[in-house]
Formats: structure tokens, C-alpha cells, sequence
């Protein structure tokens, strides 16, 4: 008999604790504000950016904001399959593609800032004289410095990838490596090659006290880095929250958040630009 | 050295502080887990048990299936459910995605065949005389299925051990399906992916100090219930 006593005193201790487990749950993860979801970039949600300014809107609008930071690819996608409501990206040409093939509408500039090509100080392959991005990156190949490319389609390796393009060079070969990394960890691993690789100035600057490497080239019109939001198409996916993603949008671009973009600053620096004109 | 010693530094500076972004990854850490495992118990048990216990045509091909689907890849799993329960995928309606519950989902998956496989291996250590034995002894049907489950309960909970470990441990099903939200589907190990994403090394190791002490305890803490149950 003790045994079958045992027994059910066990099932009941499980069932207790799966109740209790339950009710905590709830009340933890099932707030009465409605959630908006945004997919964005490792670069706004690392460089702490998103901490300054989801709080006033989230206020505001009286909801939650549930951040998934992935690539800028993998956040349209997100997107696309209506997954999320709002993606906050970099990376123009899929924008406009996203927007035209009829998955995203009412797409706003939000705010820029600028790709740099980080390198060893000692710089065998002379990047830091190069005139612009195309030739620092064949300086590299020519080398055969390490390079290390996201390779994950984010928008930095977007971005590479043209300045490739218009430098007419494959990239392959033994010295080019594609991570399939974050910005960080792809900053991590060309600290420990020794090698070379393209970053958002974002993560740049919030990775100077850990990397070695220094930034070597900059200001090349091309490494413009323009960031825009897209709401996703209500019409396509009627379960997105489209009038908070739309008041998101609003925010982003009204008044209170150019203002805490412009105003957000690592070390003294800012990060991230706002547009002057009134943004269309 | 440096390195390793400031881990070690910034894993108890964030125990003591009980940061709460750290205490709410550590409680969905811990609730994903043991939901994931109770869910997996419910049909893996009894899946083990009759693997273990019948002799049926196709028996090797079931052990071998059982065996194999232990090491299926977590992010495998991971797209798997995501794109059962994407709004594009047949679940999309009941809005899964990342939620806790898309990643027990995931978690039931990963826990299952652990434990189906673990307690069909303590059905076929056990002695196989025991059910012959109980049924001569003039135990009715249910007292001998009780007597047999507590005879073989050690097996059980070895097994229902090893699957909320490999929960609690995994990354892969948490990341995708959970979407590493913070204060919401951030776990313990999306935390320290997270943080070595940042170059936050210090912090991550800590975390994982953090995540194994959370499973040691657990396990003492289950290996003493099981003690005090020994007849």
C-alpha cells in the first residue's frame, strides 16, 4: 500500500508544481498591454540605442515592445511571413524590393550612420592610404590580408558585398572568410586573425575597449548606411497590430525620437544621424 | 588568467545584485524547462515503457528511431515548429511564436525521445521477473503496473532528469522560437549568446555559472525527494 501512497504523493507534488508554475506564468508573461513586435538589427538593439528610446513610447502607447534582433535579412523575412508587425533595418535596395512586392507599406527614413572598414594597426595592406572603400578592398585581396564577411545577408554584408562588386573582385580564396556571424562576434574573430572586415560604426565604436583593431577607412560616400522602417501589410496579414505599428513609426520619425536618436551618444559620440529636413 | 578570475568576479557581482533582467531569463529558464519535461513525460513514459516491455514485429527499427531522435539538432527542431506555428504555417493562428510556449513546444519535442529512450533502458536493467512475480502473487492489474513503475522509478527519474537538462542547456529551439525577447523569452542561454554577440565575455560566463548552479541544484534537490521515498 505505501508504495501506491508514495506514488501518488509524487504525482500531486508534480501537479502542484506545474500549478504554481502555471499561475506564476501568467501573471509574469500576460500583461493586459498589447505587445508590438520588431524585428531589427543587432546594431540598434547592442549599441543600447532601443533602451533610450522604446521606454517613452511604450509609455506613450501604453504597450510593450518585444525586440527580436536578427540580421536585416532575416528580420524582412520575419516580416514577409507576418510574424512581426514592424522591422526597423539597413539595407535600401531589399527595403524597396520588400515594399514592392507588396509585404510592407508606409516605409520612413528613420536615421543613418556609416559602415567603416576596421584593420590591424599595422595594416600590411595599406588601407588606410586608400582613396575609397572599392580600393581599400582590393588593397586587401591583393594582399591576401584575412578578411572576415558576415556572410549572414545582413545588411553589412550587403554592403560588402557591392563594394565587391563595384571593385570587381570574387572574393574567394583561403584569406576571405565568411563567418556567418553577428557584427560583434565577426569583429571578434578579425581581432583574433589579425584581419580586416567591415562594421556599422555603431558597433565599432561600442567594440573599441575590446577588439584591437582600429577603424582605417571612412567616409566614403558609399558606406552610408541608412536605416528605414516598414510596417508590415495589414492587408496581407490581418493579425498584425497595424495601428501600433503605426503609431511606431510615427514616433520614430515625429519630433520626441529624431530627438533621442540625435541625442544618443557612446563615449561622447554619437552613433546615429537624424535627417535635418523634415523626412517624407 | 585576468580574464578568467573577472568572469568569476562578474558572475557573483550579478548573483548578489539579483538583476532582475538575470532573475527573469533564470525563472523562464526554469519554467520553460520543467513545462517542456511534463509535457514530454505524458506520452514518452508510456512510449518507453511498451518499447521496453512488449515484444512487437519492427521492435529494433522502433529502439533504433528512439535512439536516433536523441541527437536530432536543436536548431533542427527549432525550424521545424517555427514553421508549424509561422502565421504562414498551419499553427499561425494560435499566435505561438515567440512566446514561452513556443519554446516548451520545442523543448516537449527535444525531451521526448530522451526520455522514452532513457526509460525503455531502465525497463530493459530491470529484473524481468518482476511482473511474472507481482501477477502470481495475486496483485490485480493496476497494483502491479504501481508496484512496477516504483520498481523501475529510479530509471524514471534519471530519465526525466536528463531531458530537463538538455532543456534547460539547449539554444537553438530558445533562439528561434522564442525570439530571445527581453524580460519575456530571454533564457539563460540566450542571455550568454547574446552576450558573447556583444563581447560581453565576463557576463556570459557568468550567466553559465549561474545556469549550471540552477541545474546542480535542481538535481540535488531531486535526488533528495527521491530519498526520502525509498521504501
Amino acid at each position: 500500500m505505501g508504495t501506491i501512497a508514495r506514488i501518488l504523493r509524487c504525482l500531486s507534488a508534480a501537479i502542484l508544481i506545474c500549478a504554481s508554475l502555471g499561475a506564476a506564468w501568467k501573471t509574469h508573461a500576460s500583461p493586459a498591454e498589447p505587445r508590438l513586435r520588431l524585428a531589427t538589427t543587432t546594431s540598434t538593439e547592442n549599441s543600447g540605442l532601443l533602451g533610450v528610446l522604446l521606454p517613452p513610447f511604450e509609455r506613450r502607447a501604453g504597450c510593450r515592445v518585444d525586440v527580436i534582433s536578427v540580421g536585416t535579412g532575416k528580420a524582412l523575412k520575419l516580416g514577409e511571413a507576418g510574424d512581426v508587425d514592424v522591422v526597423l533595418v539597413h539595407a535600401r535596395e531589399l527595403e524597396d524590393r520588400f515594399v514592392a512586392a507588396g509585404h510592407g507599406v508606409n516605409r520612413r527614413d528613420v536615421m543613418f550612420n556609416d559602415f567603416v572598414i576596421l584593420g590591424p594597426k599595422a595594416d600590411s595592406a595599406s588601407v588606410a592610404g586608400s582613396p575609397d572603400a572599392a580600393e581599400a578592398f582590393r588593397r586587401i585581396a591583393g594582399r591576401e590580408a584575412p578578411f572576415v564577411s558576415r556572410g549572414d545577408q545582413s545588411g553589412t554584408h550587403l554592403k560588402e558585398q557591392e563594394i565587391w562588386r563595384s571593385a570587381k573582385i570574387l572574393p574567394i580564396g583561403g584569406w576571405y572568410v565568411e563567418s556567418g556571424l553577428g557584427m560583434g562576434e565577426a569583429i571578434t574573430m578579425a581581432t583574433e586573425k589579425n584581419g580586416y572586415t567591415l562594421a556599422d560604426r555603431a558597433t565599432a565604436v561600442a567594440w573599441r575597449a575590446k577588439t584591437d583593431l582600429a577603424i582605417l577607412h571612412e567616409g566614403d560616400p558609399v558606406l552610408r548606411n541608412p536605416y528605414g522602417v516598414i510596417a508590415v501589410n495589414p492587408a496581407r496579414h490581418p493579425a498584425v497590430r497595424h495601428a501600433l505599428a503605426l503609431a511606431f513609426i510615427d514616433f520614430l520619425t515625429g519630433t520626441e525620437g529624431q530627438a533621442i536618436i540625435a541625442g544618443f551618444k557612446v563615449d561622447g559620440k554619437p552613433l546615429f544621424f537624424t535627417y535635418a529636413r523634415p523626412v517624407h | 588568467m585576468a580574464f578568467l578570475t573577472d568572469s568569476a568576479r562578474t558572475a557573483l557581482a550579478l548573483i548578489l545584485a539579483l538583476d532582475p533582467d538575470i532573475v527573469s531569463a533564470a525563472l523562464t529558464s526554469l519554467r520553460v524547462a520543467a513545462c517542456s519535461i511534463l509535457l514530454a513525460a505524458v506520452p514518452a513514459i508510456p512510449v518507453g515503457l511498451a518499447v521496453g516491455l512488449l515484444d512487437f514485429p519492427g521492435k529494433r527499427a522502433a529502439v533504433l528511431v528512439l535512439n536516433s531522435l536523441m541527437a536530432v539538432p536543436t536548431v533542427l527542431v527549432g525550424l521545424l515548429v517555427y514553421m508549424l506555428i509561422s502565421r504562414r504555417g498551419p499553427l499561425g493562428g494560435l499566435e505561438l511564436l515567440f512566446t514561452p510556449s513556443a519554446i516548451v513546444l520545442g523543448g516537449t519535442l527535444l525531451a521526448g525521445p530522451i526520455v522514452a529512450t532513457l526509460v525503455m533502458n531502465a525497463v530493459e536493467g530491470a529484473d524481468r521477473r518482476i511482473l511474472p512475480t507481482l501477477m502470481t502473487l495475486g496483485a490485480g492489474p493496476v497494483r502491479t503496473g504501481l508496484k512496477y513503475l516504483a520498481e523501475i522509478r529510479l530509471g524514471i527519474a534519471a530519465a526525466l532528469v536528463a531531458g530537463f537538462g538538455r532543456v534547460l542547456s539547449e539554444v537553438g529551439v530558445a533562439m528561434m522560437l522564442g525570439g530571445n525577447i527581453r524580460g519575456y523569452t530571454r533564457t539563460m542561454t540566450t542571455a550568454i549568446a547574446l552576450e558573447t554577440g556583444k563581447g560581453e565575455f565576463a557576463t556570459g560566463v557568468g550567466l553559465g555559472l549561474i545556469l549550471m548552479t540552477i541545474a546542480l541544484l535542481v538535481n540535488v534537490l531531486f535526488n533528495l525527494i527521491l530519498q526520502r521515498s525509498r521504501p
